[in-house]
């Protein structure tokens, strides 16, 4: 199991190098970091010696090294647009977005997968079938109209919960959080499920297919010729065989979501990186998109690895150290 | 017969299609007692392997039975709800199936698997699950098998898993195991231990063995009686000396022919013509009359039965002509 960590980190290390580095090249070639930085008076003289002073004049690969080392302490520079420590703003929004993604994710995962199990052991019944042809729905709705639906639906006509915004936050440390505060998870509800609706669907599928698959297979059969009940062999047996894929969607998802959330943090206000990221597109405000950049391949990078270590966890197969030992036949 | 613990009486069992009413099992009837083996032999398709899951109440839908009954122990099963039967299979009737490799979960630990069906089947605590799972471990002949307890299933070569599987049969001490195929998925030389293990195992305990098999080398070391089926029907049914030595039904006596023999003087190996039916296009009268080089005018009209031991075969029956 070590060997295979040490194997998977390395991996992941070498994949961020590699970012990091198509993060520096944007940063050096998107207009003159100087010029966006200092006012129209300033003399030739005056942009010589900032140009020293940030570095600009240093070999390639220095700079780049600079700029990793920078960037592994959390330094991306400094924002253009109001010329505040990137990390800083990034800081204050991250928590927004990761909270609305994870609570979309467990809404996925709650529902998504008894959904697909229900529906993939009475495949023939009424209720799968109708489940089925939700699910089609789920996918094609894009997130804004599903994000709009539920506005117009429980903050205007029903006016049950907040459209907008993130109710109160707490801070602890530097994390702000809405979970702990009656206004902050009231605001979460909706964009929560509006990014988790194409989610749930996702998920309810993967898991039906798989679990069909799951139910021909001869062990499910010999379960059930011991005597194993069948909710037992249904929900215990061959569902755990089915987790593999979920557990990689669901790993691959987050990093899409962190994404798809740009279009809910816009739909319901939400202050989060993906409204950070769109102004800073607007300003063509370089540092704070390859922080952005480089964050989200992080995360990806980051899940992506966990996702094989959680691999080894559930299916022993995998592991290093579990290589047969017991001989070829006998 | 008060020791018969297995009882099959006319078992009919059906599949409607979009074609048509296909009969997988048409009036089988036989019985096995305790600690008898009985061998149930045919070609793929024969519905060996269908018998066994019919007693096991684990058919397939749409497939159902249609006719007949199962006894076992005197006890009505195959009436019994899907509750109940959860009950009898692990407890009362053991099983192990063709291919070691897929029977058990690839995801839990073999102690896990083993415990979980002790548990299901009888008021034992954890530890003493543990500890019975145990002893069946090394009853069943895995080395180390305080070590191997943790161990998952790919860790274990086919031989050793179906040991485990024999192993899990055997859980609950049933009074009969039905084992479909148990050797076919192994080597040749891990197969006689399988069964010699098998073997001596319910001997032990008096436990009564279905074993389904198209390997009549295995019945003939293996099984007390046997019962040989051709086309969802029993064709012959006896001991398996007189079976093998005298078989009374041209089908068997064309399943002996084609069993090659290490001795050099036997004339070569003899084919029987043709092929089984399909279940859609079973022909009326005998199903084999096709194939068979002396059918009558009978044998094509009524089909021969039986509900014992004999041939079902009208020129067995009628000496010659039919």
């Amino acid at each position: 199991m070590l060997a295979f960590l040490v194997k998977r980190t390395a991996n992941a290390v070498f994949v961020m190098l590699a970012v990091a580095f198509l993060a520096f090249l944007i940063f050096r070639s998107f207009g003159d970091p100087v010029e966006m930085m200092v006012n129209e008076q300033a003399t030739q003289a005056e942009r010589a010696e900032l140009r020293e002073r940030l570095g600009l004049n240093d070999g390639f690969l220095t700079q780049y090294v600079r700029f990793v080392t920078n960037a592994v302490q959390g330094d991306f520079g400094i924002s253009y647009r109001n010329q505040q420590d990137v990390m800083v703003l990034i800081g204050e929004r991250f928590p927004a977005t990761l909270e609305l993604v994870l609570v979309a994710t467990v809404i996925s995962l709650v529902v998504g997968i008894p959904l697909g199990v229900i529906t993939a052991i009475h495949r023939d019944s009424r209720l799968a079938g109708m489940l089925q042809l939700g699910s089609i729905v789920g996918v094609s709705l894009p997130s804004f109209v599903v994000g709009i639906l539920l506005i117009l639906a429980f903050s205007v006509t029903l006016g049950w919960l907040p459209a907008f915004g993130r109710g109160e936050t707490v801070d602890i440390g530097w994390w702000s959080t809405g979970l702990l505060t009656p206004s902050g998870r009231a605001a979460l509800v909706l964009p929560a499920i509006s990014l988790a609706t194409f989610q749930i669907t996702l998920v309810m599928r993967l898991v039906r297919a798989e679990m069909l698959e799951t139910l021909r297979t001869d062990y499910v059969k010999f379960a059930r010729a011991r005597g194993v009940p069948r909710g037992r062999v249904h929900w215990v047996h061959a569902l755990r065989n089915c987790l593999m894929p979920v557990i990689t969607l669901t790993g691959m998802q987050i990093g899409n979501l962190i994404a798809f959330a740009l279009v809910t943090e816009t739909v319901f206000q939400w202050p989060g990186m993906g409204l950070l990221f769109i102004q800073a597109v607007t300003f063509v405000d370089i540092p704070v998109m390859a922080a952005y950049l480089l964050l989200v391949s992080f995360i990806f990078v980051t899940l992506n690895t966990m996702v094989d270590v959680t691999y080894a966890w559930v299916d022993p197969r995998l592991r290093d150290d579990t290589a047969e030992v017991g001989g070829t036949n006998g | 017969m008060t020791d018969t613990v297995l009882d099959v009486r006319d078992l009919r069992v059906e599949f409607p299609t979009r074609r048509g009413l296909l009969t997988a099992l048409d009036d089988v009837s036989l019985s096995i007692r305790r600690g008898e083996i009985l061998g149930v032999v045919g070609e793929s398709g024969a519905g060996k392997s269908m018998t066994g899951l019919a007693i096991l109440g684990l058919l397939e839908p749409p497939g159902r039975i249609a006719g007949g009954e199962i006894h076992l122990s005197g006890d009505r099963i195959d009436t019994l709800p899907e509750r109940a039967m959860e009950a009898v299979r692990g407890r009362r009737i053991g099983a192990i199936f063709q291919d070691p490799l897929t029977s058990l979960n690839p995801l839990f630990r073999i102690g896990d698997q083993l415990v979980e069906t002790i548990r299901l089947h009888t008021a034992l605590s954890r530890d003493e699950a543990r500890a019975r799972a145990l002893s069946l471990l090394k009853e069943v002949g895995i080395p180390a098998a305080e070590d191997r307890m943790d161990s998952y299933p790919h860790q274990f070569s086919g031989g050793m898993r179906q040991r485990v599987v024999i192993a899990l049969a055997l859980c609950a001490e049933p009074e009969l195991i039905v084992a479909d195929e148990p050797t076919t998925a192994l080597d040749v030389s891990i197969q006689a231990q399988i069964t010699a293990l098998l073997r001596q195992l319910c001997t032990e305990r008096g436990t009564a063995v279905m074993l389904v098999t198209h390997d009549m080398g295995v019945i003939a070391e293996t099984a007390d009686r046997v019962a040989v089926m051709y086309a969802g029907r029993v064709a012959e049914m006896g001991p398996v000396d007189e079976v093998v030595r005298r078989p009374r039904h041209p089908y068997t006596a064309g399943l002996m022919g084609s069993i090659p023999s290490l001795r050099k003087d036997v004339e070569e190996l003899r084919m029987i013509p043709g092929s089984m039916p399909r279940l859609d296009a079973v022909p009326p009268g005998c199903a084999f009359n096709p194939r068979c080089g002396e059918a009558g005018p009978r044998c094509r009209r009524e089909v021969p039965r039986i509900a014992g031991p004999g041939a079902a075969c009208w020129l067995e029956r009628e000496g010659g002509t039919a």
